[in-house]
């Protein structure tokens, strides 16, 4: 099994101030990794680092084996690579209809953006129901829905997800994860997912990386930070 | 009655001008967050131009184009070359380097051209066409209301109906998530500069025949008149520009025949203030915040 994205050493932070230090870990293709650790981790930062929106200060990120130094942000997505932020990033000002044509624009192939999109009204009839609606009068579900669902039109092979359940109902996010999981299972997608709810990420993680204070505390299969009572203690709290 | 009339036509021929010109203000603002105070200055290099190779081909229309032309590169220009340097800690930072530009482009035509005035012959016939005895509007105020009808137009389709409209209006509302999408931020930028530069030589290229003749100051009150009819429909709004053009045309006309033309620029102030104590975001804003 190969890594999809393998992340050597990789030091990053604003300004002087250094935020990530020596991160290591390596996702394999077709899993989930999870991201967790407490707020100020650096989880949010390693995202950003990972997509190219802030330079690393240090080390090397490496997708399909390819470095990533000196790739343009927006040369990421057409690579394969596409990044959900934090805070959904639905372009509040457009429509439904909009934000989803948008993450498609960047295709060759208008026909199979076309078809991308009706894929994401099926996998989400909600969004169907308010194409015409702009983004920012949708509940905060139906943005992740968009958010999900318009980073799935470039058909990634590499989806990177900061907080998917942040203010979401419990039933919403079981329906994101399961979703995710299935993704991975049939399509091969590989999600590195960032996650302060460390229950709902390690059900369907595949492997959960532990930051604390900018640094790798540790990465182990999520089945045994599950289960492992000593580990989960030690690095989750609870 | 017929004073009126002849003012509200006169009101709407010259507010057409402000309006384009206060959508190229608004465009500049939706796309990079600044008022391109160095916008007349630009507009009246342009027009140099377009008067320049209309005299050299004898035709207005070939100046016209160029004008526009000049527009788009001299918009595109200015910002690759200087506004994309410009550090945005500080608001004032835009403000004064496009108040040097102003300073630049205005010395530059001054050696280049003269500073006298310089003829600008009108494409159509300046006086009014008389219906019924009233005086009406002249086909040169047709042409300027059709002119910026069609611009308009263009423009809204432009940026509703086309893929590079979708792009520019993401790229101006979220930087960021549009970038992680593919979108060149940075091109769609050089391109918003460049087509409101090119709105902006297109007013003035209509505005300079109608007796403000052709001279480097010769935008310089049409600005502050534009930029108030920008604020009084909300700097975010394109429509609202349309619609501060023409009530601020229609104001100042009223203004002007009533009141004497020395009361001009003081009814724009007065209305710039009006606006900014009444409703500050414009009559167009949006009162939601935005949260994304």
């Amino acid at each position: 099994m190969t890594a999809v994205l393998e992340v050597e050493a990789v030091s990053a932070g604003y300004g002087p101030v250094p935020v990530l230090r020596d991160v290591t870990f390596a996702v394999p293709a077709g899993t989930i990794a999870a991201v967790l650790g407490a707020n100020g981790a650096g989880k949010t930062t390693l995202l950003r680092t990972l997509s190219g929106l802030l330079r690393p200060t240090g080390g090397r990120v490496r997708f399909d084996g390819a470095d990533l130094r000196g790739v343009r942000v927006e040369r990421l997505v057409r690579r394969g690579l596409a990044h959900v932020p934090e805070g959904r990033g639905v372009v509040a000002e457009l429509t439904v209809e909009e934000n989803l044509r948008l993450g498609g624009l960047w295709r060759g192939d208008r026909a199979d953006a076309r078809r991308a999109q009706d894929e994401v009204y099926e996998l989400f009839p909600a969004l169907a129901r308010r194409r015409r609606h702009a983004g920012h009068q949708l509940s905060g579900g139906e943005r992740q829905m968009l958010a999900l669902g318009r980073a799935l039109i470039a058909r990634p092979r590499l989806l990177l997800l900061d907080e998917p359940s942040l203010g979401l109902a419990p039933k919403v996010t079981a329906q994101i994860m399961a979703l995710l999981r299935r993704l991975c299972d049939d399509r091969g997608l590989t999600v590195l997912l960032v996650e302060q709810n460390v229950r709902s990420a390690l059900s369907v993680a595949d492997q959960g990386v532990v930051m604390s204070l900018g640094r790798v505390v540790t990465a182990a299969p999520a089945a045994r930070l599950r289960d492992d009572a000593q580990l989960r203690h030690a690095y989750l709290g609870f | 009655m017929d004073r009126f009339l002849f003012l509200t036509f006169g009101g709407l021929s010259t507010g057409a001008v402000y309006a384009a010109f206060a959508l190229a203000l608004v465009l500049i603002w939706r796309a990079a967050r600044l008022v391109n105070f160095a916008q007349g200055a630009m507009a009246v290099a342009t027009a140099y131009v377009g008067y320049a190779v209309a005299a050299a081909t004898g035709s207005y229309w070939v100046g016209l184009g160029a004008a526009v032309l000049a527009g788009l590169l001299l918009g595109a220009l200015v910002e690759r070359v200087l506004m994309r340097f410009v550090g945005h800690a500080n608001p004032l930072n835009e403000v004064i380097v496009a108040l040097g530009l102003v300073l630049l482009i205005q010395a530059v035509l001054g050696v280049v051209f003269g500073n006298g005035y310089r003829p600008a012959p009108a494409p159509f016939d300046t006086d009014a066409l008389t219906v019924r005895g009233v005086a009406a509007l002249s086909p040169y105020d047709l042409w300027v209301l059709g002119a910026v009808l069609v611009v308009v137009v263009l423009l809204a389709l432009l940026f509703t109906r086309t893929p590079i409209g979708l792009r520019m209006r993401a790229a101006a509302f979220a930087p960021e998530v549009s970038r992680l999408l593919g979108v060149d931020v940075g091109r769609m930028l050089t391109l918003g500069w460049a087509l409101a530069a090119a709105v902006g030589a297109l007013a003035g290229m209509l505005v300079v025949p109608t007796g403000l003749g052709l001279h480097p100051h010769a935008m310089d009150l049409v600005f502050v008149v534009a930029f108030t009819a920008a604020v009084v429909g909300g700097l975010d709004s394109p429509a609202g520009a349309v619609v501060g053009g023409l009530l601020v045309g229609l104001i100042l006309s009223y203004v002007t025949g009533y009141l004497g033309p020395d009361t001009t620029p003081l009814a724009v102030l007065v209305l710039l203030l009006a606006v900014l104590l009444v409703r500050p975001g414009g009559l167009f804003s949006s009162a939601r915040a935005r949260h994304v």
